[in-house]
C-alpha cells in the first residue's frame, strides 16, 4: 500500500508508539483488503468503552491495556494519546442510572464510568448512542467517516451522502488516533452507483411502512445498493432511521438511493449511473404482508416486555410515546422501557416527557439497549416492539418470543398486557 | 482405475490472493452461509450460535475455516479477536466475498487468511478435507477425505 511521507512516519514511530501500532493495523487491514492507499478522515464513531465482563480482567491491568489490545491489536501495550480525529462513542453496554433495573453488577458499572473519564480525556465523546447523527454529529455530502454501527453507516452514506464502510472497534481505534482509514469500498465514488431497482406498487407512509420495506429490501438485496422507485410520501429523519436499521438488519445494506430525496441522485437514471440494473424487485400488498408475518416470532398473545426506541428515538418519538401514556398506566405484568439519547433525554426531561412516561409506569433508558447489553427485565418471554431490528435480534440472542408493529400497536400492549397489532 | 492411483488421495490445489499471511494446515469446516460475528458466534467456544444457521452448534475452533464471509454487526472483528484470546480461533480462513468484516476479522484473528481462488473453495472443498493454506504462496492445497 503507498503511504505519504507523513503517514510513513507515523508507521515509523516518529509520532509515538500508540499512532505507529495504529498504523500497523491500518495497513495490515489495507492490504487485507487490497486498498491502495488510505484516505484522511476527521469523524470517527467506534466502540471503545468497557462495558462487558470479557474486558475486565484486561481493564484490572490498566485502561490502556484494553485500547492496545481492543481497538489496534497491539500485544505492545501503549500509551493511549489525545484522539487527533473528531471522535465518538457509539451505544455501550450499561445504562450509567438505570443499570439496577438492567440487572448488572455494580463493578462493571465502575469499569464503565473509569473508562468513559479515561477515554473521555482523550477525547472520545460518549454521544453512547447508535444515532451520533441525531445528536451532533452530523457529517457533510462527501465527508469521509470510519463509523461502526450498520444503522448508523447505512444513514451516514445514504440519507446524508457521507462515505463510510463498516468499521470495526479495532480499525476506529486506530483511525482515531491516525485520521486515517483505508480508501476502499464506499469511500469510492463508483462503487456506491446503484446495482437494482426497487418498485413501490403500495404506499409507504408511517413508520412501521417503512420498517417493513426496509426489511424486505435487505432480504432481498443482501448487501447490494438498491434505488428505491415510486414513493408516494416524503419520508424523514426517523422513517429513514428505521428504514435503514431494518435494511442492516434483515440483510448487510450499507447505502441506498431514494431519488429525489437521497443526495446523490435526483433520478432513477443517476443513481445507477453507468452500472447496469442487475435485477428488479416489486414490493406490493403481498411481499408487505409477508415481511410483517417474518417479523413476528411469537404465538403468545399475552407480552410481559415491550422495548421502543431502535435505533435511539428521536425527541419526536418521545413527544408522541409521551402523549399515549398521558394519564395512563401500564398493565402490571408488563415492563415497558424506551431508549433514546442521553442529550435527547435531557430535552425530553425539560419538556415533561420522562415524568409522563415515569408516571405510567414506563422506564426511559439511555446509552444502551437490550440487543447491544443482552439484558432484559427478569422472566422476559414475550416482547413486543415497534423495532424491525430488535425483532430480528432479540429472538436470537435472547431466546424471548418476539411481536413486532407500529408504536400505537405496542403502546396498546403496554397499557393492556396483550398484543393486538396489526399489519 | 489401477490400485496405484486409487491408493494414492485425490489432492487439489488452488491459486489465490493473500488476505494475511502464514501458512496452517488442518481439517476444513465447510459452510456455504455466511457467520455473523456478534449474535452469532459464541466467542468462548468457538461455537456458531445463530438459530436458523447449517452450522449451529458446530465450534470452529482449530480448523480450516471455508465459508462465503461475513455478515451482519460490526462487531464481527471484535468477535473474532476476542475468539483468539481465547484460543478458540480458526486455523485459517478461506472465503469468496471481500467486505470490510471480513478483513478486518481476518486480520486481528491473525490467523492466515486467503480469496479470490481460481476454483470455488466451496464446493472443492468438503468438511473432513485436509487443508493447507500457504497464504504467502497464495495456494490451499487440499487432500479429500477417505472415502472408504
Amino acid at each position: 500500500m503507498k503511504l505519504t511521507d507523513y503517514e510513513k512516519a507515523m508507521f515509523e514511530g516518529e509520532h509515538g508508539r500508540a499512532k505507529a501500532r495504529a498504523m500497523d493495523l491500518l495497513v495490515r487491514y489495507g492490504e487485507a483488503l487490497g486498498a491502495e492507499r488510505l484516505v484522511e478522515t476527521n469523524n470517527v464513531a467506534g466502540a471503545f468503552n468497557a462495558s462487558t465482563p470479557s474486558v475486565q480482567a484486561i481493564a484490572q491491568k490498566g485502561m490502556e491495556h484494553i485500547y492496545s489490545e481492543l481497538n489496534l491489536d497491539s500485544d505492545e501495550v501503549v500509551e493511549v494519546p489525545h484522539m487527533v480525529a473528531h471522535t465518538c462513542q457509539l451505544i455501550t453496554g450499561i445504562d450509567n442510572d438505570n443499570w439496577e433495573l438492567q440487572g448488572v453488577d455494580k463493578s462493571l458499572v465502575d469499569m464503565q464510568r473509569a473508562n468513559e473519564k479515561y477515554l473521555g480525556r482523550r477525547g472520545v465523546n460518549m454521544f453512547a448512542t447508535c444515532t451520533p447523527y441525531q445528536v451532533g454529529n452530523v457529517p457533510v455530502k462527501g465527508e469521509h467517516c470510519a463509523w461502526m454501527e450498520s444503522s448508523a453507516v447505512i444513514y451516514c452514506n445514504s440519507v446524508l451522502g457521507a462515505r463510510t464502510n463498516v468499521e470495526g472497534k479495532e480499525s476506529t481505534g486506530a483511525a482515531a488516533l491516525t485520521g486515517r482509514i483505508p480508501f476502499w469500498g464506499f469511500h469510492i465514488t463508483e462503487n456506491r452507483r446503484g446495482t437494482h431497482l426497487v418498485e413501490l406498487d403500495v404506499e409507504v407512509d408511517d413508520m412501521m411502512d417503512w420498517g417493513l420495506l426496509g426489511y424486505y429490501i435487505g432480504e432481498v438485496i443482501g448487501e447490494d445498493i438498491p434505488v428505491i422507485n415510486g414513493r408516494s410520501h416524503q419520508p424523514d429523519l426517523i422513517k429513514l432511521k428505521h428504514f435503514g436499521a431494518a435494511a442492516a438488519s434483515s440483510g448487510g445494506v450499507e447505502m441506498y438511493h431514494i431519488p429525489g430525496i437521497t443526495p446523490e441522485a435526483d433520478t432513477v437514471k443517476e443513481a445507477f449511473g453507468t452500472r447496469k440494473i442487475k435485477g428488479t424487485f416489486r414490493y406490493g400488498a403481498k411481499e408487505r404482508r409477508e415481511t410483517y408475518e417474518k417479523l413476528q416470532s411469537s404465538t403468545e398473545k399475552k407480552v410481559d416486555f415491550i422495548m421502543l426506541g431502535c435505533p435511539h428515538n428521536s425527541i419526536d418519538q418521545m413527544a408522541l410515546i409521551a402523549h399515549m401514556l398521558e394519564d395512563k398506566k401500564i398493565h402490571s405484568d408488563v415492563q415497558l422501557w424506551v431508549h433514546t439519547p442521553r442529550a435527547i433525554k435531557q430535552v425530553a426531561e425539560r419538556n415533561g416527557y420522562i415524568d409522563v412516561i415515569r408516571d405510567a409506569g414506563g422506564v426511559v433508558m439511555s446509552d444502551t439497549c437490550p440487543a447491544i447489553s443482552r439484558r432484559l427485565p427478569a422472566g422476559t418471554k414475550v416482547i413486543a416492539t415497534d423495532s424491525a431490528k430488535q425483532a430480528h435480534y432479540l429472538p436470537a440472542i435472547t431466546g424471548v418470543q418476539g411481536w413486532f408493529g407500529s408504536v400505537s400497536d405496542c403502546v396498546d400492549a403496554a397499557l393492556t398486557g396483550q398484543w393486538n397489532g396489526r399489519a | 482405475m489401477d490400485i496405484a492411483t486409487e491408493a494414492k488421495p485425490e489432492t487439489i490445489v488452488l491459486k489465490g490472493r493473500k488476505v494475511v499471511g502464514g501458512r496452517a494446515e488442518g481439517e476444513a469446516l465447510v459452510t456455504t452461509e455466511t457467520i455473523s460475528g456478534w449474535g452469532g458466534i459464541n466467542e468462548r467456544t468457538g461455537t456458531i450460535i445463530e438459530r436458523r444457521h447449517e452450522m449451529r452448534d458446530v465450534s470452529f475452533a482449530g480448523k480450516i475455516l471455508v465459508f462465503p464471509g461475513a455478515k451482519g454487526s460490526s462487531g464481527w472483528s471484535a468477535y473474532f479477536h476476542m475468539t483468539r484470546l481465547n484460543g478458540v480461533q480458526p486455523q485459517a480462513m478461506i472465503f469468496t466475498r471481500m467486505t470490510t468484516k471480513i478483513a478486518l476479522g481476518a486480520v486481528v484473528t491473525r490467523v492466515p487468511a486467503i480469496t479470490e481462488l481460481d476454483q470455488d473453495p466451496l464446493t472443492v472443498i468438503e468438511t473432513g478435507d485436509w487443508v493447507v493454506v500457504d497464504a504467502d504462496a497464495g495456494t490451499v492445497t487440499i487432500t479429500k477425505k477417505d472415502r472408504s
